[in-house]
């Protein structure tokens, strides 16, 4: 030290901490309860330093470590059959989950929500959302090939919804787009139960040799341990541990301090380091800095290595040198890496940091101790087993019961309410029902959101929005590739929590499906209010019960993901809202099945039959009812429709496809027609005759496992005979026709395209300019 | 480019051994995003794509030069104001001015620093609208006797894909009738003017014709499956230019 440098802080080390246990600490600010503090107390036999404290508060908060969810999320590692687990290389507990593509590829996926931050600071918020979940990606060693971003914000008019939307997306669009990520879809949900928690998810995808597979573990006595990326500031102080553990109370200050700063520059030049770093095969273990920072990293590294880590924090390079020790384990600063780089090797990993002009430090080195050793100026202000913070925080069994009023929700039926009376009939009432559903803040085009985006990056973008799911492809030589999609469903999954996750499931899983790929593996960002309350905490352990045995049925894995708890207003939470993304595979994606009627001529058929489901659905939202009980689940029928549509993609005997989900069948005729201006004459009397319902429930009821296809008049005979030997229901329901510029509803009316196209493209423009 | 890109790079097998001798830089500056593209595209059109480093001197071996789009720098301070700085942009000038008349190509923010290096006239500010914008653009070629677009019919129209947030051109009148008198608007929007940019010009060249900048995609619209209405592939001709320029000049 310099003569002039003065020391900043009165240090609280170990040794003091060890002869002064009667210091008062501010454990209950920094989020801990009184149980948890005498919990570390125990741990560590004495009272924690302050730097203690700040590591054992973040990285014991609700967000950090599940500890009101783990014990319902271990039925996703339990239910899991050898053939489920056959092709996953990396299971849940990692930075994100690993599966085999076969010829040697490997994919990663994970879903994440950054919904408070968003909220506080919508654009930041959404911006480092996209930001912490493409680190995952990269520390798994793979290539971040796509992002995409579930969206659920408040009631389309209120004021508030505005300020979220525009930043929203323009956070997603200004930092993805600056990495170089094709945005390829998403979902946007405006629902009031999520004015003053709006959810911002974000996934990003990578692809990765299987050799080159990065662990976090800090592994070998001796290997270095190194910083870098941007420098560490004060944003993000306690971001994860404060907002995302407790509910917004407007008594509170504001939070804007919590919220984290992207720099997507930083960031992309940080993506391109580490894919050098991997191709070189110069770090041994690798950590991306999230929430709760280098308490995370750190504490992570050395639990899933072998030995201990001993690290020096005055070498961490500061954006603000004021920062205390806590501050700097807690900051959630960007763009920040940890990694593990044998003695030999540090030479070379100085000079890829040079090439790209990004900062590094080294900290300290891995030893044998099994202790984690963090130290300031020389002067030890943190001595803990790495376990008893990042893995062994404290577990609740939180009470959960059905509520009281589940009853009397399930029995209020949309059919025969208030709200049903008038249902349209007549075919000038439909005509007018079906535009004001593909108008409607739910149903209308997403264009304005996704224009803002950058599909093209790349130049593997297969297929995104609007079709059913976003399509990338992995290997040029043979066309080897993945296809992604998200669902879920806030009013089914409130009406009956443990379906509603299922829905969301064979929503997705239907949506891959469709676009032609088999489906393989699942991620899940389960959004719900506060544990504390029995009721969510039902909702939450029904839809985990409820995904996880839909998992086993449908045969694909959860291989990671994300819990959000405390999304609820005072005692309001969200409709409990489990986004659940399915990926699938492609052998080829020119087989891709896009979702857009595009050969005049060829037969419009109808799979799957339809009932009457209108609890939940779009159309008794759009009138303002929510009650019954949601669509049923069948997921022997969702199986096997999704069969059928791989089958028909790839043996070529389909040329289009759509799924039928929110807004049945009336949504997916005008997404078709409207995706290549293309229309059609469509007939419904036989299929209505068929299923025993009348025109208003074929068109708008949520029956699930249905699909509309385009078939081409070469492929009609094999068609059906596939969907005949497999006692799959199918009708032939029209025919497309280019030059008529109009979906026919023949009997009933006809819409141009022109007016559909003005009421389905008209409505976010009309609210956010 | 490196000539096996870390994923999914397929090297297309030489569609005619003549034209893989064409060897058609593609630079990358920190921030570059479509750097992939360019050199994919480069493939596509039987020539060879190398790899530049915006930190080099010495441009070597190459026929022409693509700078591709992205966000040099995080355009933190301007689009393209720090990238013409790279030790690479001065040989690039040189070569583009020299009696050779490199063929130079410049797509979205390689459009941006080309205008900051003062090979091309002008500017470009935020969109009108303020915002990101991504959408299949159908651009007419007014000038098809430049280095990269000779391939094409004069006043056909394409579509490629426009994706930027600081796209509109401007320029003083003065220039603007200029470059109208001298040929040298080369791309005009058609159908919608998706920016506010003076003139509806999309893209510009200089006046030998052999340095041209566009704010739209060619290089994303050169593959079936991959472009504009999943099967454009109207870009793939300023690829197929520059093999015509460089060849016809051997």
């Amino acid at each position: 030290m310099s003569e002039t440098t003065v020391k900043k802080f009165n240090i609280d080390t170990v040794a003091n901490a060890a002869v002064t246990p009667d210091v008062e600490l501010p454990w209950a600010e920094l989020g801990l309860k009184q149980n948890e503090f005498d919990d570390v107390v125990k741990v560590l036999g004495r009272r924690p330093t302050g730097a203690e404290l700040a590591m054992y508060s973040v990285m014991w908060s609700e967000h950090c470590s599940y500890k009101s969810s783990k014990n319902h999320l271990r039925q996703f590692g339990e239910k899991v059959t050898e053939e489920m687990k056959k092709d996953m290389l990396v299971g849940i507990g990692e930075n994100a989950g690993v599966t085999n593509l076969g010829d040697g590829w490997a994919v990663t996926f994970k879903i994440e929500s950054h919904n408070s931050p968003s909220f506080v600071e919508p654009y930041q918020g959404a911006a480092t959302g996209i930001g912490g979940i493409v680190r995952d990606i990269i520390s798994m060693g793979a290539r971040p090939v796509a992002v995409m971003d579930p969206l659920r914000f408040g009631a389309i008019d209120h004021p508030d919804t505005a300020r979220v939307m525009h930043g929203a997306v323009a956070g997603i669009g200004g930092y993805g787009n600056s990495l170089g990520l094709p945005n390829i879809g998403g979902e946007m949900v405006f629902d009031s139960v999520y004015q003053g928690n709006p959810l911002v998810n974000a996934l990003a995808v990578g692809v990765m040799r299987h050799e080159d597979i990065r662990l976090a573990n800090a592994s070998g006595k001796g290997n270095k341990v190194v910083l870098f990326g941007a420098r560490t500031g004060g944003d993000g102080i306690g971001g994860a541990s404060v907002l995302a553990s407790e509910s917004f109370d407007s008594t509170k200050p504001s939070k804007r301090p919590a919220v984290q700063v992207g720099d997507p520059f930083a960031e992309k030049v940080l993506i391109e380091c580490c894919l050098e770093l991997f191709k070189g095969s110069l770090v041994e273990g690798i950590q991306d800095l999230g929430a709760a920072g280098i308490s995370c990293a750190t504490s992570e590294l050395a639990s899933n290595g072998d030995g201990g880590m001993e690290v020096e924090l005055t070498s961490v390079l500061l954006r603000d040198p004021t920062l205390t020790p806590g501050e700097i384990l807690m900051s959630e600063s960007q763009e920040r890496m940890m990694a593990v780089v044998t003695p030999e090797n540090m030479a070379a990993f100085e000079a890829v940091m040079d090439k790209w002009a990004v900062e590094y430090s080294w900290l300290g080195e891995v030893t044998g101790t099994g202790r984690l050793i963090i130290k300031w100026e020389g002067e030890v202000i943190v001595d803990v087993d790495p376990r008893t913070v990042a893995h062994d925080g404290p577990v609740y069994d939180r009470p959960y019961a059905r509520p009281e009023w589940q009853d009397a929700l399930q029995a209020d039926t949309f059919t025969g309410s208030v709200q049903d009376a008038g249902r349209p009939a007549t075919p000038d009432e439909l005509k007018a029902a079906m535009l004001e559903l593909i108008a409607s803040p739910n149903m209308c085009s997403k264009e304005w959101i996704t224009n803002q985006y950058d599909r093209y990056v790349g130049g593997n973008t297969a297929m995104a929005f609007p079709d059913d799911a976003g399509v990338i492809r992995v290997d040029e030589e043979t066309g080897l590739g993945v296809a992604l999609a998200t669902d879920a469903n806030g009013r089914y999954t409130f009406l009956d929590p443990y379906h509603g996750a299922q829905l969301a499931l064979a929503e997705a899983y239907r949506n891959v499906a469709t676009s032609g790929a088999v489906p393989m593996a699942v991620s899940d960002c389960l959004n719900f209010g506060s544990p504390e309350d029995p009721d969510v905490m039902w909702q939450l352990a029904e839809a985990i019960r409820g995904l996880s045995d839909a998992c086993m049925v449908l045969g694909i894995p959860v291989t990671g993901g994300n819990v959000s708890l405390y999304n609820q207003t005072g005692s309001t939470p969200i409709h409990p809202s489990p986004v659940v993304a399915v990926l699938g595979k492609f052998d080829d994606v020119a087989r891709r099945t896009p979702s857009g009627w595009q050969e005049d001529g060829q037969a419009i058929y109808l799979l799957g039959t339809t009932a009457a489901e209108m609890d939940g659905s779009e159309w008794a939202n759009m009138r303002g009812h929510l009650g019954g009980l949601p669509p049923k689940v069948d997921l022997a029928n969702e199986r096997e429709l999704g069969e059928i549509l791989i089958n028909a993609s790839r043996d070529g005997m389909i040329d289009s496809a759509h799924d039928l989900s929110e807004g049945g069948l009336a949504a997916a005729l005008v997404e078709s027609a409207l995706r290549n201006n293309t229309g059609a004459r469509v007939a419904l009397d036989e299929v209505a005759a068929r299923d025993g319902v009348d025109i208003f429930t074929l068109l708008f009821s949520e029956t699930q496992g249905r699909a509309i296809v385009s078939v081409p008049r070469s492929e009609e005979v094999r068609f059906n005979d596939m969907c005949t030997a497999r006692r799959f229901p199918v009708s032939r329901i029209g025919v497309v026709d280019a030059a008529g510029a109009a979906l026919d509803l023949q009997g009933l009316f006809t819409a141009p395209l022109d007016e559909l196209r003005e009421a389905h493209e008209g409505t976010l423009p009309k609210y956010f300019g | 480019m490196s000539e096996t890109p870390l994923i999914g790079g397929a090297t297309l097998a030489p569609i005619d051994s003549r034209l893989a001798g064409a060897r058609i830089g593609v630079v990358t500056f920190p921030g570059t995003l479509d750097d992939r593209d360019a050199a994919r595209a480069v493939r596509a059109s039987g020539a060879t794509a190398v790899e530049l480093w915006h930190a080099d001197s010495q441009l070597g071996d190459v026929d022409a030069v693509i700078i591709p789009g992205g966000f040099s720098y995080g355009d933190y301070l301007r689009a393209g104001a720090i990238s013409r700085f790279a030790p690479l942009m001065s040989s690039i000038v040189d070569a583009a001015n020299s009696d050779a008349k490199l063929p130079v190509l410049g797509i979205c923010n390689g459009f941006q620093i080309l205008t900051e290096a003062h090979l091309l006239p002008g500017s470009m500010i935020k969109n009108d609208h303020l915002k990101f914008l991504c959408r299949d653009q159908v651009l007419r070629v007014e000038n098809n006797t430049t280095a990269w677009t000779n391939a094409y019919a004069a006043g056909q129209d394409i579509t490629i894909p426009l994706k930027n947030q600081d796209g509109q051109y401007i320029a003083d009148e003065k220039t603007l009738d200029a470059l109208e008198a001298e040929n040298r608007v080369v791309f005009r929007y058609v159908g919608m003017n998706p920016n506010g940019s003076r003139r509806d010009i999309a893209g510009i060249s200089n006046a030998a014709g052999n340095v041209v900048g566009l704010m739209p995609h060619p290089e994303h619209a050169i593959e079936n499956g991959y472009g504009p209405g999943h099967t454009g592939t109207d870009g793939l001709g300023f690829f197929t230019s520059a093999l015509n320029t460089i060849l016809g000049g051997k």
